[in-house]
């Protein structure tokens, strides 16, 4: 029965192992790039978005399937408790940031072992921000610290998990439709060196529906 | 932008990137490893702030150590390192070392737009980490540690944060667009 949950020294192997699969996937996606990560907002480039929905659904997928054949025991995954308003108002701040410094935590870690100096001034930047949450987090302690039920998107929607794991999917392949769909109408904008010669290939593919 | 910066390629042309939805299988297949060896996901801003307390602590000890954020890494019996996250970020640093040094993306420079100075842009990282500090702080969370690893295990709080991430970074694109563009 899973998870494993193996002890603590080998569990801190193993997640300096995990760490490392994480980090290589992370620049092989092209996340050590603040101009890459930033093109999201501005959907030239939906490598983020793409990303990020394909896992969120390929381990979600696999959670579910290996719990209805009784392999994973759900009640031992972590599932992070639900503070409604301090995340949604901190995803608010932290989606500013992230536009204005062109990278979130993990990303930056990559870019900046990778050379990028604005990536080394985002992580300074980051743990300035940790410290200044930290000096006014008792003013503010009530506010941050409502909530912390272990709520799902099942007992939001009063469906059950493999449902809301297929809606979840359905919705990811919507928007990945979407992102091609942008990324053809905008992204091509920003590189002019594409030439209009393929036209006359496509139509023939396409039957002559429009780019 | 890239002109003048100083750059020291280590490789000729860096490999291109990975297909995005073949990096996202590859991501979504080690986050799965982590829920089903650990029984949680990736992070990476607890890492951030576990570190940030600790050198905090070399200046001002009484104050990390009283308080009502930090001071519980601090606490008898407690050390700031000992937690899962910690160690998985040192091998994020690793991992995307070594990821770098095999695409021959190595590059020492300043990334920003094209209508961006490199002082400015550098200035403006840090703003930026700035406030994803202090947001990914107010979330208990971040891209990470939320989104990816609360959104494969369907917490409610976690798709909110995620949703709020997209929504604030949209709202304000259109402002900062020189930035970027």
């Amino acid at each position: 029965m899973m998870p494993l949950l193996p002890s603590p020294w080998i569990s801190y192997a193993l997640a300096v192992i995990s760490g490392f699969f994480f980090g290589f996937v992370l620049e092989r996606a092209g996340f050590g790039s603040s101009r890459k990560l930033a093109a999201q907002f501005y959907f030239k480039d939906m490598t983020v978005l793409k990303v990020m929905f394909t896992a969120i659904v390929t381990a979600m997928l696999g959670l579910t399937l290996l719990m209805s054949v009784g392999l994973v025991n759900f009640d031992n995954i972590y599932v992070n408790p639900t503070y409604l308003l301090p995340q949604t108002l901190g995803g608010l701040i932290f989606g500013v940031g992230f536009v204005v410094g062109g990278y979130c935590p993990g990303t930056s870690m990559v870019a900046a072992v990778t050379g990028k100096l604005d990536a080394v001034g985002f992580l300074l930047g980051t743990a300035g921000g940790v410290l200044v949450y930290s000096a006014v987090f008792p003013l503010i302690e009530g506010f941050a610290t409502q909530g912390g039920e272990r709520l799902l998107l099942t007992d939001w929607l009063g469906l059950p998990h493999g449902v809301v794991a297929v809606l979840v999917t359905l919705m990811a392949l919507g928007m990945f439709a979407g992102g091609e769909y942008l990324e053809r109408r905008l992204g091509r904008k920003a590189s002019p060196a594409v030439p209009p010669a393929q036209p006359a290939e496509r139509t023939e593919v396409l039957g002559g529906a429009s780019s | 932008m890239e002109d003048t910066s100083k750059s020291t390629n280590l490789d000729g042309a860096p490999k291109p990137h990975w297909d995005p939805y073949l990096s996202g299988v590859a991501l979504g297949l080690v986050l799965l490893a982590t829920f089903l060896i650990f029984g949680r996901g990736l992070g990476a801003s607890g890492a951030i702030t576990r570190t940030t307390a600790w050198v905090t602590s070399w200046f001002a000890p009484t104050w990390v150590a009283n308080n009502g954020h930090l001071g519980g890494y601090f606490a008898p019996g407690a050390h700031w390192w000992d937690d899962w996250l910690v160690f998985e970020v040192v091998g994020v640093l690793l991992g995307g070392l070594f990821g770098g040094l095999t695409s021959g993306r190595m590059k020492v420079e300043v990334e920003g737009g094209p209508r961006i100075k490199p002082r400015t842009r550098l200035v403006l990282s840090v703003v930026g980490g700035l406030i994803v500090g202090f947001g990914a702080r107010l979330a208990m969370g971040c891209t990470s540690g939320q989104a990816l690893t609360g959104g494969a295990t369907l917490a409610l709080g976690s798709w909110a944060f995620m949703m709020a991430v997209f929504g604030g970074a949209y709202g304000l694109s259109y402002f900062v667009r020189r930035l970027w563009t």
